[in-house]
């Protein structure tokens, strides 16, 4: 074995050891002087990137990878014939190799950014630290296949993100958005926890996998599943549990929002992985066996729509009213979460039963339920670059002014003119204008959800009409009319930040001209990978199905 | 290897299709006819004059950084024909951590509720 296959082998663990590794080191590396420590963060963001990518092709070509923690492939086989896997284990099938990708774009932009954004400020050792924690726990919800490790690494990512959103401490606003996070973070983990305690009872495992394959859709798998859901569903700001975003969004440092962006999405992914994977045998399932649970899994899908719909709504007229400009887009951060559950929603409530002669003769989805799943995968990726770029736009107005307040900024296009077209990119693709990359993604969810129902399909149209409007209010209030004599000294931000927001924009760009190249290539595995429960489950534990 | 192809395929949504660099051509061709358009316009226009002040009814007119629109007066129409909308959200928004976990027990209570039911049938 050549020393490129040794990496390729390890890499699961790598991806997860060399942020760690990193995160400790900074403080000792922060001693010789700022730039070393800027470089050092930066390269071993680089080689994280480059573990990344050679696992994402591996997983692309040899299929899902499952690599095992503390020696060999250890199992233990059970007096039923049962055999799974003892230690903690990381499976890494394409929705994974797709959700660390996003993780280390952003997270590398992000610390592109800090590097200007936080350079006059004090503590940065401990910043560097932190930020690579919440990296690494990151990282780790979206690589482990193990339910507990699932909930140590959220509980790493709800102190870390805590910490962060109180870094400027001398605000007491930051205060208050910390604390409030944490105690919603840490009641919502409680309840994984106890989620995960109950099917440990049930079926002695903590393996996804291994759950997966022995889930019966007991009373007791039904409080586990409705727990973790609840609790996803809110780390991910599903309303009415979305009220901790906008304070902690709107309060941290920008920087830091772009890469909580990511955090929050590995609580969506749990929630994709608890409904497609874990209880695959309800929701997934098409066998005529599971003719019973085609009820079951349509009510959650409606449940699921009705959430989403409300959660786009409320974010949308919540951000329409918001005179804070960072607290206005993490409103219409919590609009986007709505259109990704509500591709979620319309998959479950378009399983249907096929009758022959008035007997039962098929269980299967619909075909637009797939374009659903698609729309909705593609979305978490256009919702964390789109947002995630006006919140970089939103921190080098801070940077630039000092101001977050809309109501007294003004005219600052003629002083920040990349900034301003910057903004005006990140404008359009959150709202869904073509040839960005946010038209596609809900393009493909207004059109399933169409099929579904034309009513809900034409409540989202016209929220993004009204996400456009606000951030044209935006537009015209920050950057629009005459220059502000406060302002007349404003300069652009430095070159780093704006390498920063311009690599988010090329992407966008990219992704909005080629859409196909992502879905052929990244969402529609991602999808199978979801969908294909069954693969999942006999790659972990071989000759179980 | 990605092949060129993929990068020019049409996206399929179903019921629909979606090709950016189509709607890209369409819309260079749309700006190219109002470039024309626009070209064949009076030129009587001249800068700096008199022609290019605001009428305001005969008031004169404010000091430019007087005339900037705030944030919050943007849409006041609409926000103020939904008062009782905005409110009813404004509400819902204490700021209350505690309140913020009654609404996880609540959606949590409603899950547990149509899941049981649902299950059970």
């Amino acid at each position: 074995m050549n020393w490129f296959e040794t990496i390729t082998m390890h890499s699961p663990a790598l991806i997860v050891a060399v942020p760690l590794l990193t995160g400790f080191l900074l403080p000792l590396v922060s001693r010789i002087n700022d730039t070393v420590r800027n470089l050092f963060a930066i390269i071993m963001l680089s080689i994280t990137g480059f573990l990344i990518a050679i696992l994402g092709y591996d997983v692309l070509t040899n299929g899902i990878r499952t690599y095992v923690f503390g020696g060999g492939n250890t199992v233990v086989n059970l007096p039923s014939g049962l055999m799974f896997h003892v230690r903690i284990i990381f499976e890494v099938d394409v929705m994974n190799v797709f959700m660390i990708f996003i993780t280390i774009i952003l997270a590398i932009i992000g610390i592109i950014y800090s590097f200007s954004f936080m350079k006059k400020e004090d503590g940065l050792d401990k910043y560097y630290t932190i930020v690579f924690l919440l990296i690494t726990s990151t990282l780790g919800m979206e690589l482990t296949g193990d339910l507990f490790n699932f909930f140590v690494f959220l509980e790493i990512s709800c102190i870390t993100s805590c910490a962060l959103i109180a870094f400027w401490v001398h605000k007491g606003e930051s205060l208050e958005a910390a604390f409030k996070y944490i105690v919603v973070s840490s009641i919502g983990a409680l309840f994984f926890l106890f989620a995960l305690g109950l099917l440990y009872a049930q079926y002695n495992a903590l393996n996804m996998a291994t759950i997966a394959n022995s889930i019966q859709f007991s009373i007791i798998d039904q409080a586990a599943l409705v727990l973790m859901i609840a609790a996803l569903a809110m780390k991910a700001g599903l309303v009415p549990m979305h009220m901790w975003l906008p304070d902690s969004y709107g309060e941290a440092p920008p920087s830091i929002t772009f890469i909580l962006i990511a955090a929050t999405q590995a609580s969506l992914y749990g929630a994709f992985r608890v409904i497609f994977t874990l209880y695959g045998n309800v929701f997934n399932s098409i066998n005529l066996a599971s003719l019973n649970l085609v009820l079951t899994t349509n009510t959650m899908g409606w449940i699921i729509i009705a959430l989403a719909i409300i959660t786009i709504l409320v974010g949308v007229f919540m951000a329409l009213i918001q005179t804070d400009f960072k607290r206005l887009i993490a409103f219409a951060a919590v609009a986007e979460i709505g259109y990704i559950f509500l591709g979620i929603g319309v998959r479950l409530a378009s399983k249907y039963v096929q009758y022959t002669g008035g007997n039962a003769t098929a269980v299967a989805f619909t075909e637009y339920s797939s374009i659903a799943l698609n729309g909705s995968i593609f979305h978490i990726i256009n919702d964390c670059l789109d947002i995630g770029l006006l919140f970089l736009v939103a921190g080098a107005i801070y940077y630039a002014t000092k101001e977050t307040s809309l109501d007294k900024m003004g005219g600052l296009a003629r002083n920040m003119k990349y900034t301003t077209i910057f903004f005006i990119i990140g404008l359009l693709a959150v709202s869904g204008m073509p040839p960005l990359n946010g038209f596609a993604s809900k393009l493909m969810l207004y059109e399933s959800t169409f099929q579904l129902n034309p009513i809900i399909a034409i409540i989202a149209v016209l929220a993004s009409i009204m996400l456009l409007a606000v951030f044209v209010k935006v537009f015209y209030s920050a950057f629009m009319g005459p220059e502000q004599p406060k302002f007349k000294e404003v300069k652009e931000v430095p070159r780093g930040m704006l390498v920063a927001m311009g690599a988010i924009v090329v992407i966008i760009i990219i992704f909005g001209l080629f859409p196909n190249l992502v879905i052929n290539n990244l969402v529609q595995p991602a999808a199978n990978a979801l969908t294909n429960y069954t693969t999942y489950i006999s790659k972990v534990i071989p000759g179980v199905i | 290897m990605i092949s060129l192809d993929s990068f020019l395929e049409t996206l399929s949504t179903g019921s629909g299709f979606w090709n950016p660099l189509v709607w890209i051509i369409i819309v260079a061709m749309a700006f190219l006819l109002i470039y024309v358009l626009r070209s064949l316009g009076k030129k009587e226009y001249k800068e700096k004059t008199e022609q290019t002040q605001s009428f305001l009814s005969g008031n004169p007119e404010y000091e430019k950084e007087q005339m900037t629109i705030k944030g919050s007066n943007v849409y006041w129409g609409f926000t103020e024909a939904l008062k009782w909308a905005f409110n009813v959200l404004r509400k819902m928004h204490t700021g209350n951590a505690s309140d913020y976990v009654l609404w996880l027990i609540i959606v949590m209570g409603f899950l547990f509720i149509t899941v049981f039911i649902t299950g059970a049938l």
